[in-house]
C-alpha cells in the first residue's frame, strides 16, 4: 500500500513538473548495443552535431552525458527533452578482453577501472529518469540477465519504455525475438548508424511522453 | 574443481538487502556458483551487479547471473494477486537465481523456463 501511495505521490509530482522542465530521457542497455550511436543520431538530426565517440570495443561510454534542450518535431508537435547517453549496464569487466583488442595494459586497466564505474553511475541514475528507451543490439539473444533487471527496475519504478531493436540493417538482425522476450513493450526496430526506420522512432517517442 | 553450493532461501529470508548481497558475494568470490532457492527483488538485483562492479580487481572480474522463473507468465489474475500477496509477506520463494563468478562460469543462456551454464575452459581450481 505505501509503495502504491509513494507512486501516486511521485507521479503526481513528475506530471507537475514536467510541464516545467525538460524531460530527462535515458538510453540504457547492455554494451555496444548502440546507445551512442543512437544518441549521435538524435542529436545530429536535431542539433547538427554529434553527443559522444563510438567503437566497436565494448565500454567505449564510460562516463553519463547529457545533451540539454534537444528538441524534436513530428506533425506539428513538439517535444523537448535532454538526452542522457548512459554506460552500458554489464555484469562482469575483465581488462583482459581489452587486450585482445590491442589496447596496452595499463590503458586496459584504467579502461576497466571506469567502465565499472560507469556502471555504477547508471545504475545510480536509473532513479532520475523520466523516461527510458532501452536499446538493444537485435542480433544478439535478449533474454538476459541484465536486460531483464534493467527491465524489472524501470517497471519498478514506474518509468516509461521503448525497446529499440537496434541494428536491423545487420542480416542477424531478429526484432521478433525482443518482441516476444518484453511482450508488454513496444519495440521498435531501427538502425542507429545507417538512420533506418528513425520516423517511426520519433513518432514513438511522442506516444512514450504523452 | 567446480563447487557448487545450494543456499535455500529461509537462509536470506531475515536479513537486509544490504547484508544479503553481501553474503552471495562473499560465497561466489570463494569461487563457487551458488544455486540460491528463490530470487531476490528487482531491486536487489540492480544493489548486486552495482556491489560486483565496486568489487572487481585483477582477480575477481565479476559474476555471470541467471533466475529462472517458470511462473512467471501466470495468466490467472486470482493466482497472481495470491502469489504476489505471499512473496510481499514471505519474499519470493519461486523459480532458482544462480550466480557464479565469471572466472569460472563464462555465460549463462536462459529463457523462461530452462536455464543452460557454460564454464570457462581456462578456470583452475
Amino acid at each position: 500500500m505505501i509503495t502504491i501511495m509513494q507512486k501516486l505521490f511521485k507521479r503526481f509530482f513528475t506530471d507537475l513538473f514536467k510541464k516545467r522542465k525538460n524531460l530527462k530521457m535515458g538510453l540504457y542497455g547492455p554494451p555496444n548495443g548502440g546507445k551512442t550511436t543512437l544518441a549521435n543520431k538524435i542529436c545530429v538530426d536535431w542539433l547538427g552535431e554529434e553527443m559522444g565517440s563510438v567503437s566497436n570495443v565494448a565500454h567505449e561510454t564510460r562516463e553519463i552525458q547529457i545533451k540539454e534542450q534537444v528538441i524534436i518535431k513530428s506533425n506539428g508537435k513538439e517535444l523537448a527533452f535532454n538526452l542522457v547517453d548512459t554506460p552500458g549496464i554489464a555484469t562482469k569487466i575483465d581488462y583482459e578482453e581489452f587486450l585482445k583488442v590491442g589496447i596496452k595494459e595499463k590503458e586496459a586497466k584504467a579502461r576497466a577501472r571506469e567502465a565499472t564505474k560507469g556502471v555504477i553511475d547508471s545504475i545510480k541514475w536509473l532513479d532520475d529518469m523520466d523516461v527510458v528507451i532501452i536499446v538493444l543490439d537485435s542480433t544478439k539473444d535478449p533474454y538476459t540477465q541484465v536486460n531483464i533487471t534493467i527491465v524489472g527496475n524501470l517497471q519498478a519504478r514506474d518509468i516509461p519504455v521503448l525497446l529499440v531493436a537496434n541494428k536491423i540493417d545487420l542480416r542477424k538482425s531478429d526484432i521478433k525475438k525482443i518482441q516476444s522476450a518484453f511482450p508488454q513493450y513496444e519495440v521498435v526496430g531501427i538502425s542507429a548508424k545507417q538512420g533506418n526506420n528513425m520516423d517511426d522512432f520519433y513518432e514513438s517517442l511522442f506516444k512514450l511522453t504523452r | 574443481m567446480l563447487t557448487l553450493e545450494f543456499m535455500p532461501y529461509d537462509e536470506i529470508a531475515q536479513l537486509s538487502s544490504n547484508k544479503r548481497i553481501s553474503k552471495l558475494l562473499r560465497i561466489v568470490k570463494e569461487n563457487k556458483i551458488l544455486l540460491l532457492e528463490g530470487r531476490l527483488k528487482k531491486e536487489e538485483e540492480a544493489e548486486l551487479i552495482k556491489r560486483t562492479m565496486e568489487e572487481i580487481d585483477e582477480d575477481f572480474k565479476g559474476i555471470e547471473l541467471g533466475v529462472i522463473f517458470p511462473g512467471e507468465k501466470e495468466s490467472d489474475m486470482l493466482k497472481k494477486l495470491k502469489a504476489n500477496m505471499v512473496n510481499l509477506l514471505l519474499g519470493d520463494r519461486r523459480g532458482f537465481t544462480i550466480i557464479g563468478p565469471a572466472t569460472v562460469v563464462k555465460e549463462i543462456k536462459q529463457d523462461p523456463n530452462k536455464i543452460q551454464l557454460f564454464t570457462n575452459s581456462k578456470f583452475k581450481s
